[in-house]
């Protein structure tokens, strides 16, 4: 694709701290690149910021390689932007062309508390994975991989599953702020294999109970979750979560 | 750690309305398919005797009580999620893509639900009292198909029993497939059967009720 340079329109969510009401401001930005990365976008501006003595936007990113689920910005009405399964550090700005107004929000949601312009709290997902969202391992002698059979089709369901970055796109992208592409993703993954088996009901009901008391909201089944996932996590997790979370129930004796 | 109970669970509560979603679809093909008797042009003859079958057969009774539970329930645990749905977001965004990533019926059950039940509401004052008035308090025999002829001939009542059935297609068309997904039933070969079997349904069904109410209408059926 040829290069080219562009002028663009940013109108950005700036919000001193969590108790500032918060609005968005516009800026403007020259020459920007179609090479760069959106987040290399955003350092241009931070740069023209800092040189105009501005307070520069602050936003969550960390590996920039689309594996660490920090970037979380919410452009033009979609989480991490116009284009399919990519994360925001990973959105090139050929995706954009010269005089575009681009509108870049944090996440929304009651269980994504805002930190400062585009950074949010995400450390509900933390407190879910922790209620249940690991596999207890006795230390001792290393096992044979190929001790334990798993059928082919199992292991391709339980990584594709384990791709979930935990960015939280899902929730933004929900109607209903809901975690429960995340949280399916999470208890899919263990809830396939054999080594997942040992905790499997009190998993989902821990980490179910934990999404509930969080404040996310519940499963429509709109699939925005789907359509906005960096990571391709599939509806068929969300549908096992329901199995699973109503087959624990039934057979739990607490 | 403290359990949730199934009942209050988010996931538990969305299983309910998905069974009861269900039960209500049930009872719409039998529904449909008396109404359709109104088509083979008999002056009601054969309507009115399958009508007078479901108001006295004692099974029918019964059912129709689990019927009014089961819409009950329905409406209780969808309003409910839609407003703690609603308060999960209390700052808005300020553009929002929603059509790039869902459909505009899946996003608006709330609101289809809602002109389904004014519509409900209007049906049932219409159909459902006059039957149980005329069969528990003034004793009467009453006669449905003369009933739907009167009814359905004011242009009032077809434009509310068209918004209905509209409201009624779209929010199967997102409930038919939902529910089974709320269900845990989401299967590689068989989602893409239920996917097509809802929508064939959601246009099938809406589609007989209206074709029925025009032909009143436009005095196709005598």
């Amino acid at each position: 694709m040829e290069h080219y340079n562009m002028n663009l329109t940013l109108k950005v969510w700036r919000q001193k701290n969590s108790n500032d009401k918060g609005g968005l401001e516009t800026y403007q930005v020259k020459n920007i690149s179609s090479e760069m990365s959106f987040l290399e976008m955003f350092d241009v501006l931070n740069e023209q910021l800092i040189s105009e003595d501005k307070d520069p936007i602050a936003f969550d990113h960390d590996c920039r390689e689309g594996i660490c689920g920090m970037c979380s910005m919410y452009i033009n009405g979609r989480p991490h932007g116009p284009w399919h399964a990519t994360t925001t550090c990973q959105l090139h700005m050929r995706a954009f062309k010269d005089g575009d107004t681009i509108v870049v929000e944090p996440w929304r949601a009651k269980a994504f508390p805002v930190i400062k312009d585009l950074v949010v709290d995400r450390a509900a997902f933390d407190r879910i994975i922790q209620a249940g969202g690991y596999v207890s391992v006795n230390t001792g002698v290393t096992v044979d991989a190929n001790a334990t059979p798993i059928p082919k089709s199992d292991a391709d369901k339980s990584f594709a599953a384990a791709a979930c970055i935990g960015c939280g796109a899902c929730v933004a992208a929900c109607k209903n702020s809901s975690a429960m592409l995340f949280v399916s993703a999470k208890v899919s993954q263990f809830a396939l294999l054999p080594q997942g088996q040992a905790e499997r009901e009190s998993r989902v009901l821990d980490m179910v109970a934990q999404m509930d008391k969080e404040g996310f909201g519940s499963c429509t089944n709109t699939g925005a979750c789907e359509a906005e996932c960096p990571k391709e996590i599939s509806l068929e997790n969300i549908a096992r979560l329901n199995r699973e979370f109503a087959a624990a129930s039934l057979s739990s004796e607490e | 750690m403290a359990k949730e109970s199934f009942f209050s669970s988010s996931i538990g509560r969305k299983l309910i309305v998905g069974l009861t979603g269900l039960f209500l679809i049930s009872f719409l093909v039998i529904h449909v398919g008396i109404n359709a008797l109104i088509l083979l042009n008999d002056n009601g003859e054969t309507f009115n005797a399958a009508a007078h079958f479901m108001s006295h057969f004692w099974l029918i009774r019964i059912l129709e009580i689990g019927l009014l539970v089961g819409i009950l329930i329905h409406i209780a645990l969808t309003i409910r999620l839609t407003i703690e749905n609603r308060s999960k977001r209390p700052v808005q965004y300020a553009v929002s893509a929603g059509n790039a990533n869902s459909k505009w019926y899946s996003r608006s059950m709330g609101v289809l639900g809602s002109l389904l039940l004014l519509f409900l509401v209007v049906h049932m004052s219409d159909f459902w009292w006059a039957t149980k008035k005329a069969l528990y308090i003034t004793k009467e025999a009453d006669n449905p198909y003369e009933q739907i002829i009167t009814t359905l001939s004011n242009p009032i009542f077809l434009v509310i029993y068209v918004i209905g059935v509209f409201s009624l297609g779209f929010h199967l068309l997102h409930g038919f497939p939902s529910a089974f997904q709320s269900l845990g039933l989401n299967h590689k070969k068989y989602t893409p059967i239920i996917k097509a079997v809802g929508t064939a349904f959601s246009i099938v069904v809406p589609g007989l009720f209206a074709i029925i109410a025009l032909a009143v209408f436009f005095g196709l059926v005598q």
